[in-house]
């Protein structure tokens, strides 16, 4: 498929030197660089409460994003009508707010070599509503079945197709289509003698909607659900301090989009605010530690066929065998930096700025096995699962909250343990990594990464991992 | 499009809604523009100016709803999200309690509040970078520990909102905001921090001046320089007013009639019952003059009110929409909130704690040895269990004085336990937001460190 044929050119009558047009208006006050971004989203979300469905809403929502950048200046605005006196005109803002000497060459638009990393052939919100649905009601169903202790359960269905376009004055014209689908299922548990427990469990990708009937149905994340929020009932008070703990593979690498990977985003490292700023080939984990960031793995919630500035994703290596190797570049850091983009650049919205952001990111598999761990450990905790996590960079102090735990006694998982948070500091705590499994497994697809109130999707994964220091806010 | 034409908009939209089988319908649109300046180390670093609107819709039939929206506010838009919204209806299930608020429910407040104010549209661009830039240069001035910062940044929104429904309710209202930030960054031999200040406001005038915005993030920050972890141990926490303030959050999602009625709450069926300390009272109040969580009307059309929830100690009211307050034979409290489109959930207006009496310093004073909490990080709260969890960083208590900052550290306990043991409230209320509580001291929590 060619410019001519893309959603953009076809659905609004848009022609290159349309396009051109656009960039040049937008650096028609000065600047060095400028980009349009169009997007157009729609949306669909099901859910099932008490065994009833009682909401279902879909919509659309379009617009474009113009940036020019003038040095390290940005000037941005947006318009959510796509006629050409709107585009000119937010245009036209842009160039004013970032109005600066600086003239650009006039560069043709050129579309860089495609590839797609989830051919999907029937989006999910392309199938028939009634089909969708019918997941939320399975989901139900089998949450419900799973044990009479469960008493409540909520499951949600939602999708989303994107159609991007981006066009830069350095001539790179990129387009996408993103398609994006996932299930959750929240249950509640309850026994006499106790309080009422949650479990919670969702995934999903870029994936076709046969996703959910074939590789993994509602019924897989309803038992998930149920089953987490059984093993709460049992549960004894979190011990409080430093100990040994074992992460399990999986989610549990939201540790890694905690304590490094947002510390390692340009942004913060070239204004310098980052704990991990100027540290490029110092020992930052064990060696046993090598950490990646991958936005190109087919599927999953967190790649993406190009950024929203229109560079392609790639395979970035962030910290190798202990020592730290790169950042997560956007656009801006790394025309500052000087530095190669690394497909990083990405925005929640059309009327918003991107921003260095992850993709997948993960630890790659070690050795050991994931049992040997385990034996190794006298006292400490194992954290099978986790709800979500929060860093202050400057001081690398990162916070995730585990939401299923066992405490480990002479090597053995014994009791399950209450909800607590973990606590460490970025550069510190992997250098307390003193085993890594050889089960490497990446999350399910559920997750959402917040950053200076922009939402995007995102993966993690891990091995087994023995950490053998770290702070946990129990009661015990 | 001007002010008639939008609530012309939703009055038809609805009306399409019922000619195209709808029983019920509820139209919103919603519009509004933007502006935000960033200076960082004393250069502009960014800024954005725009405007966007949208409608969203949702229908009965009967008792099944769906709903739609739409950022295409053109003939053909609107007629596409009707014909979605009631596809949609056609396949839900049907839900006995579903339905619009009853008719003499609806209304809206007729005093002013106060909502929007005309200086912040007036203010010019060059104006705003200068508060910006000032608010910054007050922070990077007050220390020569503070080194680099993250900016000084100025934020303005102008909104207008439009609710219209099929059992004759119509309202709209406008809404101003802007707010003015510095967050500076500190350097002493390896240690590094970060923190913020912010004043924000229905009116420019209401903002705190920019110098001061930046001298109050100053002294934030320096003061946390040089932080040690502690030892785990149990001790009394004094939650200042910016961490106290998220304590209201866990409040609010425990009465939120959604978990009440899924007994997902640790709050749940205790109505009636001592739930905290006798110190201790919680109002919501949608009808304060200029205030963040002030509006006329709920996004059901139900006018806002005064809510007591906590009366010293006694848990008084849930916090409740018409669809919740019908599951639980009770009547809505006016907290109905939505975005564009979806059935409406629950959102609190302004919700504070009563003050009490003593000034912060002499809450600390009282204190032999414990936690000043200055700063919270993640979620680790559950309303279902009142676990409790979370990162903190602040200043340690020694012999009723701040001694010295500490980070890398959890606090933790139970919601049931922590609300019972609030000991002392402070007289320091202040609304930097639609929640707000004064300084307060809770018996004793579990810090976790070394």
């Amino acid at each position: 498929m060619g410019f001519s044929d893309s959603f953009f050119a076809s659905r609004f009558a848009m022609t290159r030197g349309d396009l051109e047009s656009y960039l040049a208006e937008a650096l028609s006050q000065g600047g060095d660089y400028a980009d349009l971004y169009f997007e157009y989203l729609s949306t669909s979300q099901i859910s099932i409460d008490e065994s009833i469905v009682k909401s279902a809403t879909q919509g659309v929502s379009l617009g474009v994003g113009v940036r020019v950048i003038a040095g390290e200046r940005t000037g941005y605005a947006y318009s959510d009508d796509l006629s050409p006196e709107k585009i000119r005109q937010a245009a036209h803002v842009a160039a004013c707010i970032a109005a600066g000497p600086a003239k650009v060459e006039k560069t043709p638009l050129e579309e860089g070599r495609r590839r797609n990393l989830y051919p999907v052939l029937t989006a999910p919100n392309e199938t028939a509503f009634l089909k969708r649905m019918d997941l939320v009601k399975r989901a139900d169903a089998a949450a419900r079945a799973y044990d009479a202790r469960i008493f409540q359960v909520q499951a949600t269905y939602a999708d989303s197709l994107r159609h991007v376009m981006v066009a830069t004055s350095a001539g790179v014209l990129s387009f996408d289509r993103q398609p994006l689908a996932r299930i959750s299922v929240a249950a509640l548990a309850k026994q006499i003698g106790t309080a009422p427990q949650r479990g919670y469990s969702g995934g999903g990708g870029r994936v076709e909607f046969a996703y959910f009937l074939e590789d993994k149905t509602p019924e897989h994340f309803a038992r998930e659900a149920a089953r987490q929020a059984i093993v709460q009932l049992d549960a004894v008070e979190a011990p409080a301090g430093e100990t040994t703990v074992v992460l399990g593979p999986g989610w549990p690498g939201i540790l890694l989009h905690e304590a490094v990977g947002h510390g390692l985003e340009a942004d913060f490292n070239r204004k310098k605010v980052s704990a991990f700023s100027d540290r490029i080939g110092q020992q930052v984990a064990s060696p046993l530690c090598t950490v990646i960031d991958d936005g190109t793995i087919s599927h999953r919630r967190g790649s993406l066929n190009v950024d929203d500035e229109g560079n392609p994703t790639q395979r970035n290596v962030l910290i190798e065998n202990g020592i730290l190797r790169g950042y997560l570049q956007d656009q801006l850091s790394s025309r500052i930096l000087s530095a190669a983009p690394t497909g990083n650049g990405r925005r929640e919205s059309y009327e918003h700025i991107p921003m260095p952001r992850m993709t997948n990111t993960f630890m790659l598999a070690g050795e050991s096995d994931p049992e040997e761990i385990i034996r190794s450990v006298p006292k400490g905790i194992y954290c099978a699962s986790f709800g979500g996590g929060q860093v202050d960079i400057t001081s690398g102090n990162f916070v995730f909250s585990a939401s299923e735990s066992y405490l480990i006694e002479d090597g053995r998982l014994t009791r399950p343990v209450r909800n607590a948070t973990l606590i460490g500091n970025g550069p510190e705590a992997l250098r307390y990594v003193s085993m890594v499994g050889n089960d490497l497994q990446l999350d399910e697809g559920i997750g959402i990464c917040g950053k200076e109130g922009q939402s995007v999707p995102v993966g993690v994964g891990i091995p087994t991992i023995k950490i053998d220091r770290m702070t946990v806010g129990g009661t015990a | 499009m001007s002010q008639n034409h939008l609530a012309e908009l939703a009055a038809e939209t609805v009306k399409q809604a019922l000619d195209r089988g709808a029983s019920e319908a509820e139209c919103t649109i919603s519009e509004g523009n933007e502006f935000s300046a960033n200076v960082r180390m004393r250069e502009v670093e960014s800024l954005k100016q725009a405007g966007s609107r949208g409608a969203g819709l949702r229908v009965l039939i009967g008792k099944r709803a769906g709903s739609a929206y739409t950022s295409d506010l053109s003939a053909d838009g609107i007629h596409r999200m009707v014909a979605s919204a009631v596809e949609l209806a056609a396949i839900t299930s049907d839900d006995p309690h579903a339905g619009l608020p009853d008719a003499e429910e609806l209304g809206t407040i007729p005093s002013d509040l106060q909502l929007y104010c005309a200086d912040v549209e007036r203010l010019e661009t060059p104006f705003k970078i200068d508060l910006a830039r000032t608010a910054e240069a007050a922070a990077l001035d007050a220390d020569p520990r503070i080194t680099n910062s993250e900016g000084g940044s100025f934020d303005s929104r102008l909104g207008r909102r439009i609710f219209a429904n099929s059992r004759g309710f119509m309202g709209e209202y406008r809404s101003s905001y802007c707010s003015l930030a510095a967050v500076p960054v500190a350097r002493q031999g390896e240690s590094m921090e970060r923190d913020y200040w912010v004043s924000m406001a229905r009116s420019f005038a209401g903002l705190e001046p920019a110098a001061h915005v930046g001298q109050v993030a100053a002294e934030r920050v320096v003061r946390r320089l040089g932080a040690r972890k502690v030892e785990t141990q149990r001790v009394p926490v004094v939650f200042e007013p910016r961490t106290a303030r998220s304590l209201l959050g866990s409040i609010f999602e425990a009465v939120h009639g959604e978990s009440i009625y899924r007994q997902a709450s640790f709050l749940a069926g205790k109505l009636g019952e001592k739930v905290a300390a006798e110190t201790l009272t919680v109002i919501d109040d949608g009808t304060i003059a200029g205030l963040f969580g002030s509006s006329p009307f709920d996004d059901e059309g139900v006018p806002t009110r005064r809510t007591t929830v906590i009366e010293r100690g006694v848990l008084k009211s849930y916090l409740l929409n018409t669809y919740t307050a019908r599951k639980l034979g009770m009547k809505t409290t006016g907290n109905a909130s939505r975005g564009l489109s979806g059935n409406a959930g629950i959102g609190h207006g302004n919700l504070f704690l009563e003050r009490g009496e003593r000034t912060p310093a002499e809450i600390i004073a009282g204190v032999s040895n414990g936690f000043y909490v200055t700063e919270l990080i993640g979620s680790g709260v559950s309303v279902v269990t009142g676990d409790y969890s979370r990162g903190a960083a602040g200043i340690w208590i020694r012999n009723g004085e701040l001694a010295f900052p500490v980070s890398e550290v959890t606090i933790a306990g139970n919601l049931n336990n922590m609300l019972m043991d609030v000991e002392v409230i402070g007289q320091d209320l202040e609304f930097r937001g639609s929640t707000a509580a004064p300084t307060l001291l809770i018996r004793e929590m579990t810090v976790g460190g070394r």
